[in-house]
């Protein structure tokens, strides 16, 4: 390890070491990022929610949108797995179904980025999936 | 990006690594091992998360799951089940004990809804033997904007501004002790970090140092280029290791990072950091006795002025501050002192650590701004009183602070409301007590305390405490006699007036608050013989009730001394010379046969 020589140094070093623990501080005021939960359980894995998710995490974060990507258990829409929940800061959340990469592209370039809706929307009855 | 898309957070504070949480992260590890998620979900162990009444805590990120009670053989459920199914273990999480709910995060989590974490901010949430993850979270960014862009005049003037006073018993102001520090002319000053915390239940200090032990290495260098020192020293206890061992590592890093050492980022300012040891005693805590022990000498306090400040550790000046306050001084540079005067009341700024302990639901660390009420505290973060008993009364300050009653309840929290109360804020213990805690045995157990800790320097404390103590135990055993309660006031006030440290002046409180607020209690001990909390063994009177007793000799049975006679199928009887009050009949009876009274 070389010493850190000034305060520039220091900055640097701090931005590296900020990348490490991103994923906490994303966790502190979740309801001012978008938030993505993608439908883990068999149902969702076995159609390649698991693929869709590090699709996801990668590209949120190629692309520059600040956001928490997690994974919740099932929504009870196994015909059209994998499904998504997307929340926008203060919106209610949207639940999107059989997303592939590219829906998903299409999810992060329209509705993430500009609040606009895409093809795959199912209605939701209830609020959101943990409550 | 770093690879890892989740973490597992495991509390390593000494408390949950008591109930293994080693264990935990190792077997974690193994099954993430196993399933080849190692790559992507990250295992580490971080400083106390504060709830401890429900340790083991394990918090997932980023979907904030929280689960308490945690074994490690809970980690196979924790891997297959949240983080491949992402379904969350809900035997493993937190029930709220009042609206019977399971809540999975801690914003649905009283006990942490009203706090407010500026000295514990990193405490749970970064790796504390990682100083990259405390520079992540702007680490040594206080040290280094105050090298480039500040005076020392200019950083005690910070300090001063932010109305920071210091968190180890006494509320001095903080900066204003660094400037009589600075002001004092000498080749060599020392900044000394004091973390002796030896209350009877605090660990507030040893928290933090377990869980965010750079941000007082970097406090301490501010510290040593505010006052003009270049040398910095840790008065910790022996029987701290974890807080030991996460220190020195913590050291090390620092210095292989240039952070400390010579010629620290390039400003021309030197500043390094030294352990010294203490043996334990409660004295010791104690700046001057702290100063000398660290010297070699006996750990005796010596009359003040000269104050440290002026003439301290080798007699050079020293600036002492304690772990608590030195945490807050980097988030105060970084922040700016209008941020932190913008929190509490008007005397007491910013936050207070609490550790809560007795009878309360969530025994834990906590941190509130100042000017919260001790309602909020009790009922609101600590759940309120265990096993829905009535609350009795509260003892701030530690060992040799007031036991405050209902009617203080709704007092905000600072220094000078609970100074006049009749209590203090010590460094943070808050021992909570419900309606079976005698208040006379209360205070006869802190009294034993500072009789224990005594250094016997002076007399009023070494033999009037002992003396203070005698009288609570013939009270507590039904021999006292009425004036006795007149010689308790007198003695504690002389004991008070005549002390040199402020062990002395302040172990008789827990006696005056007790009398002041529960004298009633202490005459049904003296005039009645009774204590009213059916606490205190040898005023209670066992006997039994002829009309339920059925003669089944399970009481003459269990009677380890002998005392209880009586033939099969006839009525028992206990004879009050030979009873030990031991209780084992009345545990034994089926027949609500014995009486306690
Ligand atoms: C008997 C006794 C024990 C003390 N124990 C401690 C202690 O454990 N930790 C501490 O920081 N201060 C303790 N103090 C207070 C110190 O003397 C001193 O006031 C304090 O360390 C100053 O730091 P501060 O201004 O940051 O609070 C104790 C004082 C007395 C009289
Ligand atoms: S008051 Fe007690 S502890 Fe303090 S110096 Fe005197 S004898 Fe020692």
């Amino acid at each position: 390890m070389n010493k850190i020589k000034s305060l520039d140094d220091l900055k640097k070093m701090r931005a590296q070491a900020q990348t490490g623990i991103n994923v906490r501080e994303k966790s502190i005021d979740p309801a001012s990022r978008v938030q993505v939960k993608v439908a883990m359980a068999t149902c969702g894995i076995a159609s390649g929610a698991k693929e869709i998710m590090d699709f996801f995490i990668e590209q949120l974060d190629r692309r520059s949108v600040e956001a928490v990507v997690t994974q919740t258990g099932c929504m009870g829409y196994c015909y059209a797995e994998p499904t998504i929940e997307v929340t926008l800061p203060g919106q209610e959340p949207v639940v999107f179904g059989d997303v592939d990469k590219k829906r998903a592209d299409q999810i992060i370039e329209m509705y993430i980025k500009t609040g606009e809706l895409v093809d795959g929307i199912i209605p939701v009855n209830y609020r959101t999936i943990d409550k | 990006m770093s690879k890892y898309k989740m973490h597992l957070l495991v509390c390593g504070g000494t408390g949950c690594r008591a109930s293994a949480s080693d264990a935990i992260v190792e077997n974690l590890k193994k099954e993430l091992n196993n399933q080849g998620l190692d790559e992507s979900v990250q295992v580490i162990m971080t400083g106390c998360f504060g709830f401890c009444e429900k340790g083991p805590i394990v918090k997932v990120v980023p979907d904030n799951t929280f689960y308490t009670e945690v074994k490690p053989s809970d980690a196979k459920d924790l891997v297959e089940e949240h983080i491949i199914k992402g379904r969350k273990v809900e035997r493993l999480l937190y029930k709220d004990p009042v609206k019977k709910v399971t809540v999975s995060d801690e914003e649905g989590m009283s006990f942490y809804k009203k706090q407010l974490r500026i000295a514990l901010r990193n405490c749970g949430f970064i790796n504390p033997e990682n100083i990259e993850e405390y520079i992540a979270r702007d680490g040594y960014m206080a040290i280094g904007q105050i090298l480039s862009e500040n005076t020392p005049e200019e950083v005690i003037e910070i300090i001063k501004a932010s109305g920071l006073r210091g968190r180890g018993g006494a509320g001095f102001p903080t900066g204003l002790k660094w400037q009589l520090t600075r002001q004092t002319k000498s080749d060599q000053k020392y900044v000394v970090c004091n973390a002796d915390e030896g209350d009877p239940g605090a660990f507030m200090d040893r928290s933090i140092l377990e869980g965010d032990p750079h941000s007082v290495l970097e406090a301490m260098a501010i510290c040593g280029y505010s006052i003009g020192a270049d040398t910095g020293l840790i008065y910790i206890r022996a029987e701290y290791p974890l807080a030991i061992s996460r220190l020195l590592t913590a050291i090390g890093q620092a210095r292989e990072f240039g952070l400390l050492g010579k010629n620290i980022l390039g400003s021309g300012f030197d500043f390094d950091i030294e352990l010294k040891y203490g043996a334990g005693a409660f004295v010791c805590g104690e700046e001057t006795a702290l100063i000398h022990s660290m010297e070699g000498k006996r750990g005796e306090p010596s009359l003040k002025p000269p104050f440290p400040s002026v003439e301290g550790y080798l007699k050079k000046p020293t600036n002492v501050n304690n772990v608590e306050t030195l945490a807050n001084i980097p988030a105060i540079i970084l922040k700016g002192h209008k941020w932190f005067s913008s929190i509490g009341t008007e005397k007491s700024k910013g936050t207070k650590v609490f550790a809560l302990a007795g009878k309360i639901n969530n025994v834990g660390l906590i941190e509130v701004p100042m000017g919260t009420t001790l309602r909020e505290v009790i009922y609101e973060i600590g759940g309120g009183i265990k096993d829905g008993k009535k609350f009795k009364a509260v003892q701030t300050g530690g060992p040799s602070g007031g036991c405050l009653t209902e009617a203080h309840l709704d007092v905000p929290i600072d220094y000078e409301n609970l100074l006049a109360a009749g209590s203090m804020m010590g460094s943070g213990g808050m021992i909570i007590m419900d309606e079976d805690n005698c208040m006379v045995s209360i205070a006869k157990y802190f009294l034993d305390f500072s009789v224990e800790e005594s250094c016997g320097k002076c007399s009023p404390c070494r033999i009037g405490n002992k003396r203070l103590y005698e009288l609570l135990d013939r009270i507590t055993q039904g021999k006292a006699e009425f004036d006795d309660l007149a010689r308790l006031k007198n003695l504690s006030e002389v004991i008070k007036d005549t002390s040199l440290c402020g062990l002395g002046q302040s172990s008789p409180n827990p006696v005056l608050s007790t009398l002041q607020y529960f004298r009633e209690e202490y005459e049904a001990h003296i005039i009645d013989h009774k204590c009213p909390a059916g606490e205190c063994k040898a005023l209670m009177v066992y006997s039994i009730l002829e009309e339920h007793c059925v003669g089944c000799t399970a009481c003459a049975r269990a009677c380890p001394v002998g005392a209880i006679s009586g033939e099969r199928k006839l009525v028992h009887s206990i004879d009050q010379s030979i009873c030990i009050k031991c209780g084992a009949c009345f545990d034994k009876c089926k027949f609500d046969a014995v009486l306690v009274q």
